[in-house]
């Protein structure tokens, strides 16, 4: 690893400020540590946010859950409000790497990183997501940009992520046998006038199948989908799947998650 | 006193193991040590044309940088495999040279090329990415199955063939055949595994300068071995000279047996450099360079009546070595295979046809089960097949074809003293539940899933040794193992083994032998191994060898400290011997009841006198003080454990996801010392043989590159992935050692991937599917099952 400069940051302000072209975020340091580790990313500064009370925690309103950019998958999986409000997210966060990365990572830390893989993003894409950050906010749907990318400027950080309430929902994951990460994912949301299908895992990144979220939007039943053929064409393929298990998975998911709704 | 053998005694070891108390090698740090960083080959086949280490020299903190250049001149010996097999022509194998650091070409990704000192890790890492080596990239030769096809990889060594070689007999196998109702046909790929220890391969090197010894502390699953062979290969120093010690070792799977480049390179280099060294690998370089396992390609046919009686067999299968031979990786896919290939059933005439290949991966030697598992999943296949052809049953062709008489020769070369493979098959249906399966198999398709059933029945020869047999097999050294056990005057004994623990239990096992042996409390006994300097010379830790060898060494060294202690005890109860017995640590005249303690002998020993009463030592005439004696023991035979093991899957054939629902394993390891540590064996074996049928993934790309080199990519079984085992024993007694152990360390390993397999095959409709049985193969099976199914409706 090569040396850098470790900050911790007392307050968003502080941390926005010492934020350059070479710098990081650390939150739960579960893909950044790794990285520097592997000499695949350096850093000059590396800015501990974990310190900052403001960015964890929980709330639920009537609408929405809120959850803090720093606050650990674990702490989101065990959530009694998560749990009520919304189940499916619960069920995201317990299902996320293992239990020594579920009680570091943090949901900040996994859209940020936007890893094509991540389970995290579908939510946000589902559930409609406002995601607030110490100067705007961002609608999921113009957040996550390709691979790796986000909406993100240099030194603007995440303070929160803000989940709409869906009158059903669920999330089902095929994962990666070797890092538990998704192959596919599919968080399939209900909400009052339409049904969001988010996939993760399949292409470059996270995205709304537009034909299954409307089948499901006029019939919301696994019928609907069944046998439903998806282009394989923009999907991944590598050792553990290949673009057309990937196609195939997603619809089978899709119908799972009906029916688990 | 209870008998301590056969009691669930708590591992004594896992108080210091569990608690973060373990000393292991990297655990190690020698003041004023250096840091070692290797420069890698990144390409797996390269001619080197030049290493320029003027750019690294100057950077900071570095002590020294060598290359295989100095190594070469320094005429330090290289890596070796340590068993000569002939081919069927009755030529030598071919055996390429395999220098610690690679001089004029590197023939895997990962091969060491040269080695930074520094003075920290960061610092060597660094400059080991400054030395600049001019490589001519050649194109590789990786594929298993076209080895013999690509160009040739080391000079003189046509084909890439190592050997090609024959056990059995080809006329009467085709006679056989040409007789035969029906021949059941298989081809399988047995896919190469990673061992994966958990404690990466690491090594500290402190020399001497005044008494010029080398003290090596190592991951090694054989010390004594090791020493041997750097020292008479190597040319690293004379034994005398060389410590090597294995403190704790955190698992192996065979992958610790070898000696290997780096472990030779600090040697050499810290007498060299006059600083001691520490090297740790780190999980990468564990992936790339740690001797991988198994890796055939086999085309096997079983001749049968309509009958299900089995009737010849023939195993032509290529065996990967990769790119070098190292010391089990000869013996492995020949000796360790080909007997075993005809499995636990009488078959009048076989024979077993391998052709080991060069290749430029990472070399491939024993791991956990070494030849036996591929022989088993050889067979197994064969046989549930065969069954399924026939629609007879699968536990009643079995059954048609077991030996009922032992001792058993086997068509090959052992010959089998002790087994009941009826009773341990039908105690592994009875366990599983095996009628009632296809009731279960009903209520998963109701549910829309697919259900399977497969079983597979082993026999492995273990317990490696005896010296006669395995050097007449070509073997280069003797495998027996020896023993010390030293009783103190206070009373507590130190048990010295040969052997290694390397995550067995030895600390807990052999005290349990020798505690019972000497009457004495377990707490009394100590077991120190893994230090050439203490104790006796031994073979190590492998073949499922430890207790069928080491243990019954322990057994012997008591019983000669029971022997010298009668003499001594007759001679103070003024008796003669004969009048003596002893029992539960007690040395009794029979008549008299009069007795002495074990422990007041040993006293004695050591105390021969007393300053009040007149001259008179308790010592018998001729006899010498102390109390400490040693015995090697080399059996006659190997032990032969054996079962049947039964496993149930689900498949959901719209995710292609194969859950293991239940397993049954059955298991004959003759007389059980442990039960707790037996089962524990059981497990681990188990979870890597399921690790090998539906998870572990070890692929190189065309070019040679490793591309599942991380837990990111390769795909390590985890608890959640297992059922709950369901566990039973049989037991027949090994007639070749006084304790009637056979070994149980690999059995599980050996017998699940054939009844995992089996299972998914059976659950699949019979369609035949190469392992692992990851979820993509088994989705693509099911849509044929589907479109067959539909076509047949
Ligand atoms: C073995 C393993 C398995 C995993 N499996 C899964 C899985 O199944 N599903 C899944 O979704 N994820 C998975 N992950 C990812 C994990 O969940 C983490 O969420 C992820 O690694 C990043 O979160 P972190 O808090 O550790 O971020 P860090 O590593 O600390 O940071 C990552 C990046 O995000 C930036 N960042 C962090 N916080 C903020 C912020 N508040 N504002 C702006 N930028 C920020 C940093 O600058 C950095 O570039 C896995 C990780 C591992 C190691």
């Amino acid at each position: 690893m090569k040396t850098f400069n470790y900050h911790a940051a007392k307050d968003v302000k502080e941390a926005s400020k010492l934020a350059s072209n070479s710098s990081a975020f650390l939150a739960g340091g579960m893909t950044s540590i790794p990285s520097m580790k592997l000499g695949l990313a350096t850093y000059k500064d590396v800015i501990d946010i974990k310190h900052i009370k403001k960015l964890s925690g929980i709330k639920v309103s009537g609408k929405s859950v809120t959850v803090g950019a720093t606050t650990k998958h674990a702490e989101v999986a065990s959530s009694k409000d998560v749990k009520k409000a919304i189940p499916s997210l619960a069920k995201l966060a317990g299902g996320i790497g293992d239990a020594q990365v579920r009680n570091r990572g943090t949901v900040g830390g996994s859209i940020a990183n936007n890893d094509p893989s991540a389970c995290y993003p579908s939510a946000c894409m589902a559930l409609n997501a406002i995601i607030h950050t110490n100067n705007r906010r961002i609608e999921a749907s113009k957040f996550f940009k390709g691979m790796f990318e986000t909406a993100l400027k240099k030194g603007e950080l995440i303070e929160a992520v803000e989940f709409k309430i869906p009158e059903k929902s669920n999330y089902q994951k095929h994962p990666n046998p070797a890092s538990r990460y998704a192959i596919v994912g599919v968080y399939l949301a209900k909400h009052k006038k339409e049904v969001n299908v988010a996939v993760t895992g399949a292409k470059s990144s996270v995205y709304i199948d537009k034909d299954l979220s409307k089948a499901l939007s006029s019939s919301f039943s696994s019928s609907a989908i069944d046998g439903m053929e998806l282009d394989s064409s923009e999907m991944n393929s590598d050792i553990h799947a290949s673009a057309e298990f990937r196609a195939s998975l997603v619809t089978t998911y899709a119908k799972k998650a009906v029916e688990a709704c | 006193m209870a008998s301590l053998v056969g009691s669930r005694v708590e591992r004594k070891e896992d108080k210091r193991l569990l608690t973060g108390k373990g000393r292991y090698t990297a655990d190690i740090n020698i003041s004023n040590q250096t840091y070692a960083a290797f420069v890698r080959s990144p390409h797996a086949r390269a001619k080197i044309k030049k290493v320029d280490t003027s750019k690294a020299l100057k950077a900071s903190g570095v002590v020294s940088i060598l290359t295989g250049e100095e190594i070469a001149n320094d005429k330090i010996g290289g890596l070796i495999a340590g068993w000569a097999i002939r081919s069927e022509d009755g030529s030598e194998m071919k055996v390429p040279a395999n220098p610690p650091l690679a001089k004029d070409s590197a023939n895997f990704v990962g091969e060491p090329i040269a080695v930074v000192f520094a003075e920290s890790l960061d610092e060597a890492k660094a400059a080991a990415d400054l030395v600049n080596v001019d490589y001519k990239i050649l194109k590789g030769v990786i594929n298993t199955a076209d080895a013999m096809k690509g160009e040739t990889i080391h000079e003189g060594i046509d084909k890439n063939l190592c050997y090609d070689w024959l056990l059995g007999d080809r006329k009467a196998v085709e006679e056989a055949f040409a007789k035969a109702d029906k021949i059941i046909k298989v081809d399988l790929i047995n896919n190469r595994c990673v061992p994966n220890a958990m404690e990466p391969r690491a090594c500290v090197v402190d020399y001497n300068t005044a008494s010029e010894e080398i003290t090596l502390y190592t991951t090694s699953q054989n010390p004594h071995l090791s020493r041997l062979i750097m020292s008479a290969f190597g040319g690293v120093a004379p034994e005398n000279k060389l410590r090597v010690v294995a403190p704790d070792v955190g698992g192996g799977f065979g992958s610790k047996i070898n000696v290997y480049n780096e472990e030779i390179v600090c040697s050499w280099a810290s007498k060299k450099i006059e600083r001691p060294i520490k090297w740790v690998a780190e999980r990468t370089e564990s992936f790339l360079t740690d001797t991988h396992g198994r890796d055939h390609v086999t085309h096997a046919e079983l001749a049968i009546t309509n009958e299900g009686k089995f009737l010849a067999f023939k195993n032509e299968t290529t065996a990967n070595l990769g790119a070098y031979a190292r010391v089990f990786g000869t013996v492995t896919p020949t000796y360790l295979f080909g007997p075993c290939a005809t499995g636990v059933y009488i078959i009048p005439a076989a024979y077993t046809n391998v052709k080991a290949v060069y290749t430029n991966t990472a070399p491939v030697d024993a791991y956990r089960g070494a030849g036996r598992p591929e022989a088993t999943y050889t067979i197994e296949r064969l046989v549930e097949k065969a069954a399924m052809e026939l629609g007879i049953d699968r536990t009643e062709i079995r059954m048609r074809n077991f030996p009922t008489e032992f001792p058993f020769k086997q068509t090959l070369v052992h010959t089998v003293d002790s087994g009941d493979y009826v009773a341990g098959l039908e105690k592994a249906k009875q366990m599983s539940d095996y009628a009632g399966f296809e009731e279960r198999r009903k209520k998963s398709v109701a549910n829309g899933k697919l259900r399977g059933i497969g079983v597979s029945s082993y026999f492995e020869a273990c317990g490696i040794a005896p010296s006669a047999v395995v050097m007449s097999l070509g073997c280069g050294v003797g495998l027996w193992e020896s023993s010390e056990v030293r009783f103190n005057p206070t009373g507590q004994v130190s048990v010295f083994t040969g052997a290694h623990s390397h995550g067995q239990g030895h600390d807990t096992t052999f005290a349990q032998i020798a505690a019972d042996e000497l009457g004495i409390s377990l707490e009394a006994v100590d077991v120190v191994h893994g230090d050439t300097d203490k104790g006796t010379f031994g073979m190590g830790t492998y073949g499922s060898r430890s207790l069928a060898v080491g243990g019954i060494a322990i057994v012997n060294a008591c019983r000669k400290i029971v022997a010298k202690g009668k003499r001594v005890a007759a001679k103070m109860l003024e008796v003669s011997e004969d009048e003596i017995d002893f029992k539960d640590g007690e040395f009794v005249v029979t008549k008299s009841n009069k007795k002495k303690t074990i422990g007041e002998v040993a006293f004695a020993c050591y105390l021969p006198g007393s300053r009040d009463s007149e001259f008179k030592s308790p010592l018998p005439e001729g006899e010498e003080p102390g109390l400490i004696e040693t015995s090697f023991f080399d059996p006659a035979n190997f032990s032969f454990p054996a079962g049947s093991h039964i496993a149930e899957v689900e498949i959901d054939p719209e995710t292609g996801e194969v859950k293991v629902e239940k397993y049954t394993a059955v298991d004959d390891f003759g007389r059980i010392v442990n039960p707790l540590v037996v089962e524990g064996q059981v497990h681990g074996g188990i979870a890597q043989g399921i690790g090998q049928a539906l998870h572990e993934n070890t692929e190189y790309d065309e070019t040679g590159q490793l591309i599942t080199a991380s837990y990111m990519d390769y795909t390590m079984p985890r608890a959640d992935n297992f059922p709950e085992f369901n566990l039973g024993f049989t037991c027949t007694h090994a007639t070749s050692n006084p304790l009637g152990v056979k070994g149980c360390g690999e059995a599980g390993a050996i017998a699940s991937p054939p009844a995992i397999m089996n299972a998914v095959i059976d659950a699949l409709g019979g369609q035949e599917i190469s392992m692992p049985a990851t979820a993509e193969k088994v989705w693509k099976a099911c849509k044929v099952l589907k479109k067959s199914n539909s076509k047949a409706a």
